[in-house]
């Protein structure tokens, strides 16, 4: 089974459930690995007093200009349709930032000048614990796209553990890479929180999910605080609210330090018993 | 007309809330421009009005013709994006995983997949409440190009800036690095990074400051949350004085800051005589001065 664990707006507490939820299943004897889809600032590792047990460069193929046989037709730069291609009056300049790695410059070229090379955007980190073992993308700074890496790095952990339950920490919002992180999955964990803010993100994540015909619960944390806009928003589009996590200070300290919570604070783990329940009923 | 845009790198630190609060002491100074277009919310805040709208396009995405199509999967062989299926009779095109690269379209012996311009989103310009302005905007749903989003909210925020002689625009940025983010620091004479006194607080900010170096962008910091771990804070402070970045203050954890959100208000207004809104107060005093400089 894999989950993703996501939510519109940033900071509502996924990589805290995401690195509790994973620890604890693990502690129950689940084999489970956790997978940080944060490509732009992955931070679960921080969490989970992990050591570093493989490293893989994460590249994105772009063409990379031949000059021996170019006879600078053109075509290159007309089948691009990112503006990545540029032809000059004696060479042909790649903008590598912008190429989206169709192949068509480089299948269409009639003398094959453009050749399709890697080039690093991130890597995958593979970690360990005794527990269990989590995965994460990380993008290379002034790289600007996650997709490639996000996929990646799915695909990375979907070989390196083909059995086991995946959790899928997901990016804030609600564009390409929130959707490239939740759309394999089998569930979808909105996490929020209860204020006009979390529920208008909220409302915006639901509805990318029904772009994407996912299935969504929805986790309220730092429940008493706020209004109760979000549960009446849930109860409305028949959304399950699978736990309230209690709004609390020392919550936030441990996560402050990089602390586990759930075996220090009774209310979270309680929490996570409910959320673990409720996987346990999907089919 | 200068332009301070608000990031973090990590979310929920604060930065909409401080770019509000901001927003809100400027006046009719300001221009305030929300790039945070797929989880767009400060509008909520400053009561904003959605008074004029106008659609974005950005992007295509292949559509076949079932009629034309003769099920040959040429579209199929070339697709890098795992976007085209074949049915029983002709192939067709997800438009989730279609990138609009235009490669299907240009092979198709028998001229049977169009390229359709996308909606992509709404921008609007909004009278807030405290009688200025703002660009704001809403990703359409599942759509890609939120970058391309961000630089044009920022251009019309700007032009608006530039034709009613506004002193500043404010920009609300995105979390995270990549391309909506770097959008939204394209022009940008001050860069205000907003981080908090958690362990990934310190590690986004940490990576938030150097894209920014990469840019060569004059930066300030504020830090929120200072006391709910303040070995944490001095590492951040420790950080921000090896890099040479002023910063500008630190923020007490105070439930004030959720429950102004609750009434849907900017800090400074909801309570402007609380230590956190005189704080504010204070660094918007200072980034005007820095700005002035630059």
């Amino acid at each position: 089974m894999k989950i993703t664990i996501a939510s519109g707006k940033g900071g509502t507490g996924k990589t805290t459930v995401s690195s509790n939820l994973t620890s604890y299943l693990a502690s129950l004897k689940k084999q489970i690995v956790l997978v940080d889809l944060d490509v732009e600032e992955p931070n679960s590792a921080l969490f989970l007093n992990t050591k570093l047990v493989h490293s893989k460069v994460s590249n994105k193929m772009i063409p990379q200009w031949d000059a021996t046989d170019c006879t600078l037709c053109g075509r290159c730069e007309e089948v691009c349709n990112f503006n990545a291609i540029l032809q000059l009056p004696e060479e042909i300049r790649v903008f590598p930032e912008l190429c989206h790695s169709c192949y068509a410059c480089s299948e269409l070229c009639p003398t094959s000048s453009l050749p399709m090379v890697p080039t690093q955007i991130g890597i995958i980190n593979e970690y360990k614990n005794e527990l269990f073992s989590m995965v994460e993308g990380r993008l290379d700074l002034g790289q600007e796209m996650a997709i490639p890496l996000i996929a990646q790095t799915i695909e990375y952990a979907d070989e390196k553990f083909p059995d086991y339950m995946k959790i899928y920490d997901a990016p804030p919002g609600t564009s390409c890479p929130v959707i490239e992180a939740s759309r394999y999955s089998d569930f979808v964990i909105l996490i929020t929180e209860a204020t006009p803010f979390g529920l208008n993100d909220l409302t915006l994540a639901v509805e990318t999910m029904k772009v994407l015909n996912q299935k969504v619960g929805v986790i309220i944390n730092r429940y008493g605080i706020g209004d109760d806009g979000v549960e009446k928003y849930c109860q409305a589009e028949n959304i399950p609210i699978i736990t309230k996590i209690q709004n609390d200070k020392e919550v936030a300290k441990l996560y402050s330090n990089g602390e586990l919570i759930y075996d220090k604070i009774e209310h979270f783990k309680n929490s996570l018993d409910e959320i673990i329940a409720f996987i346990g009923g999907l089919k | 007309m200068r332009e301070v845009v608000v990031i973090s790198g990590k979310g929920g630190t604060g930065k909409t809330s401080l770019s509000a609060s901001f927003a809100y002491l400027a006046r009719q100074d300001a221009v305030v421009c929300d790039c945070d277009v797929d989880a767009a919310n400060m509008h909520l805040l400053l009561d904003a009005n959605f008074k004029e709208q106008s659609d974005f396009y950005s992007g295509e995405i292949a559509v076949i013709d079932p009629q034309l199509c003769t099920n040959c999967g040429e579209c199929f062989d070339v697709c890098r994006f795992d976007a085209i299926t074949k049915e029983t009779n002709f192939h067709v095109v997800d438009p989730i995983s279609c990138e609009g690269c235009h490669y299907c379209s240009r092979i198709c012996p028998d001229d049977a997949i169009e390229m359709v311009t996308q909606k992509a989103g709404d921008i609007f310009i909004s009278d807030i409440k405290n009688g200025a302005r703002m660009v704001h905007a809403k990703l359409g749903f599942g759509a890609e190009n939120s970058g391309k989003l961000v630089a044009k909210v920022k251009s019309v925020a700007k032009e608006l800036a530039l034709k009613e002689d506004k002193k500043y625009v404010i920009t609300d940025g995105s979390p995270g690095i990549g391309c909506p983010v770097i959008s939204s620091l394209s022009g940008a004479n001050l860069v205000l990074l907003v981080t908090e006194a958690t362990v990934s607080g310190l590690h986004d900010l940490k990576r938030v400051h150097a894209l920014t170096k990469t840019f060569n962008l004059k930066v300030v910091c504020i830090i929120n949350k200072y006391d709910l771990n303040r070995k944490i804070t001095n590492q951040i402070r420790e950080y921000l004085s090896s890099e040479k970045v002023q910063l500008l203050a630190s923020l007490a954890y105070d439930e004030n800051f959720t429950k102004a959100l609750s009434v849907a208000k900017p800090i400074v207004e909801f309570d402007e005589n609380c230590e956190i809104a005189k704080q504010i107060k204070l660094s918007w005093k200072n980034i005007k001065n820095i700005l002035k400089d630059i």
